[in-house]
């Protein structure tokens, strides 16, 4: 990006901050920095690509201009904090704060200040309830959802019964790895496989333990939770004892390019679940390939488009645009708060014909949102990687997950922190 | 043999192997608080920056690309030629002597005679810096270290041993690289141990360790051989960085093995080589069986801090390390 | 000139060893208080409070209880993070077992919890000493967060293992939880690191404080003199803990009100609470609240500078002010290497003679 532009622009930014402007600010918290920047660049790259796309095509949503403000938190949940009271101040519509720290973080903060989270797969799986999360979204899929697709692969595998099979999870032992242990736990009572856990603690360079645990158990199936530089090491050390990689699944966090290149030819049949589909060709990064790239825009270096976590940046760049254009609708007016865009998050409805309008069709699955479900259709897709061509594959189509475990899981979960908070269930 | 025994065995040739991989980080630091008293915190980053480089000089990368994008609104990130592996780890070593000379002339020079505290100071200061120069120079995406050094479980010692147990017993997993890891430390440290005892440099190098002003007093320079121990622990960087970063990728968290190293380091000594070497062994048995009898009891994930509790229980009992030298005390 | 000792007569003795002896310092410090209490509660914002100010106190209460023990009694510590957890979690299940009980309380108590559990940690230190001490405090850190990480009483058994602060309130006001107002936060802060502070200094001016520092300059020496080193460094670890406890119980109830082990007191934490009492200064109090201001301030300045002023891309920013605060730890420790406090020392010298050159 060019300097005198990049000041330029620093410089309107600055000027436009102290007047009540009619510009729509989305915040971008992004981490190019530390230990998981090979997950938050490209992420990040997309989001911005695809607001900037709209700022050249469509002079940004409705009519008023997108101004994104990009703040680095390095994934560290203090700079995290400071990066959104930065930026809260300047108007902002929608946070994405792309962290399971930071989210937690943002939880009440937002929910005070009446400024809409949509954590993307992400963060808290409870706050699908809208009920008890009235400002926090986190379609079109969680955790739980994630879980569940994975079981439901495997019981499609095995002729829907899994009841002697052996599943190991693999997991990052933190608060996000955490996350499907319960959801595995009904999920084995109820088709009866045999679940063995194994934790592996940050940043999980050494995986011997774990893995020859594997190797003398001898699971049929292993599921990762895994992300940053565990996830390498974990295909790496599963190609190592010689486990079939086919059986190896890992969530979304552990199913990018970055996470399988390093092992080269040995992460070949590596699975992974996705929740947006991949496609390079898709019309939409033509879109963004003229207006923003050749124009000198574009977010980072350029070279990360296509890949599964830039598609994943423009498909929640997407969501937030679209939420916010629906906001326009349902209010009248173009210059909207963060107040109308959570209106417009719970009325969001995404169908496959309006993707492919969009130029990205079936990057995601159709879903709607309403008041009580915040989570969307929880819908997901396995994909494995072809390690000669460099490249995912689709496996399968969205695969639906068991929403009668999960649903009261959730009523659990966010019942609990209703009461732990003092918050009377209800929608705004 | 019952299976759950071979197992035993299993996990201890494992440990054995990770213990040696964590030796190979140690060994960085025991080389220059020997020789200087300085406590190298850097020594993992130096690791990292110096695997970094050794992908950037083979694939050609442009240093400093993105910097040099943002500042001139260039587009440039390859020189467009690879280099052969050996000549790129020549060509990182160079780099890593003119790094320790930098280090030597620009911070440590200054900071001589002060107490231990301080310099250990200045290299988490150093480690922040290499760090940030690391990824200003060679940006923070995972990169993939192409040696060719082999990977994978050995299916010749699998194959050998799986008769010794009954059906449940599958033969001994051990992994290629740890092996080759094995044989370049073994080479490393009879290299280190040859170099320290007959070449001129060497016994300049522990003279310097016994006594600065009596080394200084007849004739050797300090200035030269702080320098060289810098050196010879950027070497063992690279190594250690090549090891580690043929399994994960190069990336940030290899700055983190440092912390592998610390618990060898107080087992060991700080002051010993052969400690560096005995210590990491018994770390490396020692986290990986607690983990394999204890750790399903407690629900795993423990070799973090196992690490450190075992080599605290031991320090109760001998507070200089296993081969630390001495502490006597005169008031 | 600007900075007077002469003509300050003391008449009695309780005069001559109060806290600040000078008067020019005395009155310095009442106005530092009163700024601090009567003016900034009226101005502050959310940013200012939340990036800067809370994060500075709380930090300087954990540099405190670190300086306490390294910089006062000689014993290098990397636990604090681990210690810190120890307050955030005690914080955490008091609050959520005893709702009735002010949080003040609770955070007084989770100061004290942690005490306890700093001492035992602290047993080792009879035995090992210098940078292997330093090396087994690690140990500690690694264990704590382990253990809260593993054990799910301590998170109440909710399925990330987070923990969130309900909403406590001081005198009807709420402290903890979303609703807080940024001033409530600041001030509750304020009061506590006021509070530690004028212990920490009459602390370490008294016998207990002298016997520590015996400790650190010769340990030896000191034992002959009779002095008992159990009773020296399990008092430096049990008071430094109290300290860093209730440092950890604000970090996690008033500033995060959220938290993951893991990610809020992992290893770093310990390395940031040393550099700052190093940066500030080994062995002072004013050191203590110089290195946490310097290092909460340094990355939001430099922030600001490269993304705000100059319009850099936000990753070259943030690589640059890695590469920057590594240098300036090392410019500082060339140029003076006993820290902040040390400078300011030397700024007193100069400014007693200004503007005359003798």
């Amino acid at each position: 990006m060019k300097l005198k532009q990049l000041a330029a622009m620093a410089v309107t930014a600055t000027l436009a901050a102290g007047v009540a402007s009619a510009e729509l600010v989305i915040p971008d918290l992004s981490y190019r920095t530390g230990p998981y920047a090979a997950g938050g660049t490209p992420f990040s790259d997309g989001y911005q690509d695809y607001f900037n796309m709209l700022n050249a095509r469509d002079g940004g949503i409705g009519g008023e201009p997108i101004r994104i403000l990009e703040c680095e938190t390095g994934y560290n949940t203090e700079k995290g904090v400071e990066c959104y009271e930065a930026t809260k101040g300047e108007g902002a519509l929608i946070y994405q704060p792309l962290s399971t720290g930071i989210t937690y973080q943002l939880i009440p903060k937002a929910t005070a200040d009446g400024i809409p989270l949509h954590t993307m797969g992400y963060g808290r799986t409870s706050a699908a309830n809208g009920e008890v999360f009235n400002w926090v979204f986190n379609y079109p899929a969680n955790y739980w959802d994630a879980a569940s697709v994975m079981v439901n692969y495997l019981l499609e595998e095995n002729g829907g019964d899994l009841s002697d099979k052996k599943i190991a999870l693999i997991y990052h032992n933190s608060a996000y790895g955490k996350e499907p242990i319960r959801t595995l736990e009904e999920l084995s009572a109820m088709h009866g496989f045999e679940l063995t856990q194994l934790a592996v603690d940050h940043p999980g360079q050494e995986q011997k333990s774990q893995w020859l645990q594997i190797r003398r158990e001898r699971p049929d199936y292993v599921l990762m939770w895994g992300w940053g530089v565990m996830n390498q090491v974990a295909v790496q050390e599963a190609a190592n004892i010689g486990f079939p990689m086919e059986n190896f699944i890992g969530n979304w966090w552990a199913g990018a390019e970055h996470d399988v290149t390093p092992a080269g030819a040995a992460a070949n049949g590596y699975k992974s679940l996705n929740m947006n589909r991949i496609d390079a060709n898709l019309p939409v990064f033509d879109e963004i390939r003229t207006l923003v790239h050749e124009a000198g825009n574009a977010a980072g270096d350029g070279s990360n488009m296509g890949s599964v976590l830039y598609t994943r940046g423009m498909y929640a760049a997407m969501l937030a645009a679209e939420a916010i254009a629906k906001a326009q609708e349902i209010h009248g007016v173009s210059d909207v708060t963060a107040a109308m865009v959570r209106d417009g998050m719970e009325a969001l409805e995404i169908t496959d014909a309006r993707m492919e309008e969009l130029g990205m069709a079936r990057v995601g699955p159709a879903f709607s949102v309403n008041c009580q479900n915040h989570g969307g259709s929880g819908l997901g897709i396995v994909q494995q990687w072809d390690a000669s061509a460099g490249n995912w594959v689709a496996l399968t189509d969205y695969i639906a997950p068991d929403m009668s475990v999960i649903q009261p899981l959730v009523a659990e979960d966010s019942a609990a922190f209703a009461a732990e908070a003092g918050i009377e269930p209800g929608c705004l | 043999m019952s299976a759950d025994f071979l197992y035993g065995i299993e996990v201890i040739i494992n440990g054995l192997m990770a213990g040696v991989l964590y030796a190979l980080v140690a060994l960085g630091f025991v080389l220059i608080f020997k020789a200087s008293g300085i406590f190298n915190y850097a020594q993992g980053v130096m690791a990292l920056f110096a695997a970094l480089t050794l992908v950037g000089i083979m694939e050609g990368e442009v240093p400093f690309s993105h910097l040099i994008n943002a500042v001139f609104g260039t587009n440039i990130h390859h020189f467009g030629w690879e280099v052969p592996a050996l000549l790129a780890i020549l060509l990182t070593l160079v780099v890593m002597i003119f790094f320790a000379w930098a280090v030597q002339q620009f911070v440590f020079r200054h900071l001589v005679g002060q107490e231990p505290i301080i310099l250990f100071m200045a290299t988490i200061g150093l480690a922040y810096f290499l760090e940030g120069v690391g990824d200003l120079m060679w940006g923070s995406d995972i990169k993939t270290l192409a040696l060719g050094l082999p990977q994978g479980g050995s299916l010749w010692v699998e194959d050998m041993t799986s008769g010794l147990g009954g059906d449940d017993f599958y033969g001994f997993f051990i992994d290629k690289l740890d092996m080759v890891a094995t044989v370049v430390a073994i080479v490393l440290v009879t290299g280190l141990i040859l170099f320290a005892q007959y070449t001129k440099q060497g016994r300049a190098m522990r003279a310097v360790a016994d006594d600065h002003q009596a080394a200084l007093s007849v004739g050797i320079s300090l200035n030269f051989i702080w320098v060289l121990v810098w050196s010879l622990a950027g070497l063992v960087a690279l190594v250690a960085g090549i090891m580690w970063g043929a399994k994960s990728g190069v990336q940030f968290s290899l700055s983190l093995i440092a912390l592998k190293a610390l618990p060898v380091l107080m087992l060991g000594g700080f002051t010993s080589i052969p400690g560096a070497i005995v210590g990491g062994l018994i770390i490396g048995v020692g986290e990986k069986l607690f983990e394999y009898i204890i750790g399903p009891m407690v629900g795993g994930a423990t070799e973090n801090w196992f690490a450190y509790v075992l080599a605290l229980i031991f320090l109760v009992f001998r507070p200089q390390g296993l081969f630390g030298e001495k502490i006597i005390e005169r008031v | 000139m600007l900075y007077r000792e002469a003509g300050d007569f003391k008449t009695s003795y309780q005069e001559d060893s109060q806290t600040f002896p000078i008067a020019f310092d005395r009155y310095r410090y009442w106005a530092v208080l009163a700024f601090a209490f009567l003016v900034v509660p009226f101005v502050i914002n959310d940013y200012w409070a939340n990036a800067i100010l809370v994060p500075f106190l709380i930090y300087a209460i954990a540099a405190i209880g670190l300086n306490i023990l390294t910089g006062y009694c000689g014993q290098v510590s990397l636990g604090t993070g681990g210690f810190m957890a120890v307050g955030a979690y005690a914080c955490y299940k008091l609050m959520t077992s005893f709702p009735d009980v002010s949080i003040v309380i609770h955070i007084i108590l989770s100061g004290g919890i942690t005490a306890a559990v700093g001492a035992a940690f602290g047993l080792p230190s009879l035995r090992i000493k210098g940078f292997y001490l330093a090396v087994a405090t690690l140990a500690a850190q690694f264990f704590l967060v382990w253990l809260f990480n593993k054990v799910s009483w301590f998170y109440n058994y909710s399925a990330s293992g987070q923990i969130n602060a309900p909403e406590r309130t001081v005198f009807g006001v709420p402290v903890t939880g979303p609703n807080t107002e940024a001033w409530a936060q600041y001030l509750i802060c304020l009061v506590f690191v006021t509070v530690c502070a004028i212990i920490a200094r009459n602390l370490t001016r008294g016998s207990l404080g002298r016997t520590w520092m015996s400790i650190r300059d010769m340990d030896i020496a000191a034992e002959i003199i009779g002095v008992n080193p159990l009773k020296a460094k399990l008092t430096a670890f049990a008071v430094s803990s109290f300290f860093i406890g209730i440092a950890g119980a604000l970090f996690f109830a008033v500033y995060l009100g959220a938290v993951e082990v893991g990610e809020a007191f992992g290893i770093q934490k310990s390395f940031l609470v040393l550099f700052m009492i190093i940066i500030g200064g080994l062995g002072s109090i004013f050191g203590s609240f110089a290195g946490a201001a310097f290092l909460v301030v340094l990355p939001v300045v430099l922030k600001l500078i490269g993304v705000d002023l100059l319009g850099w891309p936000t990753d070259l920013v943030a690589h640059f002010q890695l590469v920057i605060v590594g240098a300036l730890i090392m410019f500082f420790l060339i140029k003076e290497p006993h820290g902040l406090a040390q400078l300011w020392r030397l700024a007193k010298e100069k400014l007693r003679l200004w503007p005359f050159p003798y």
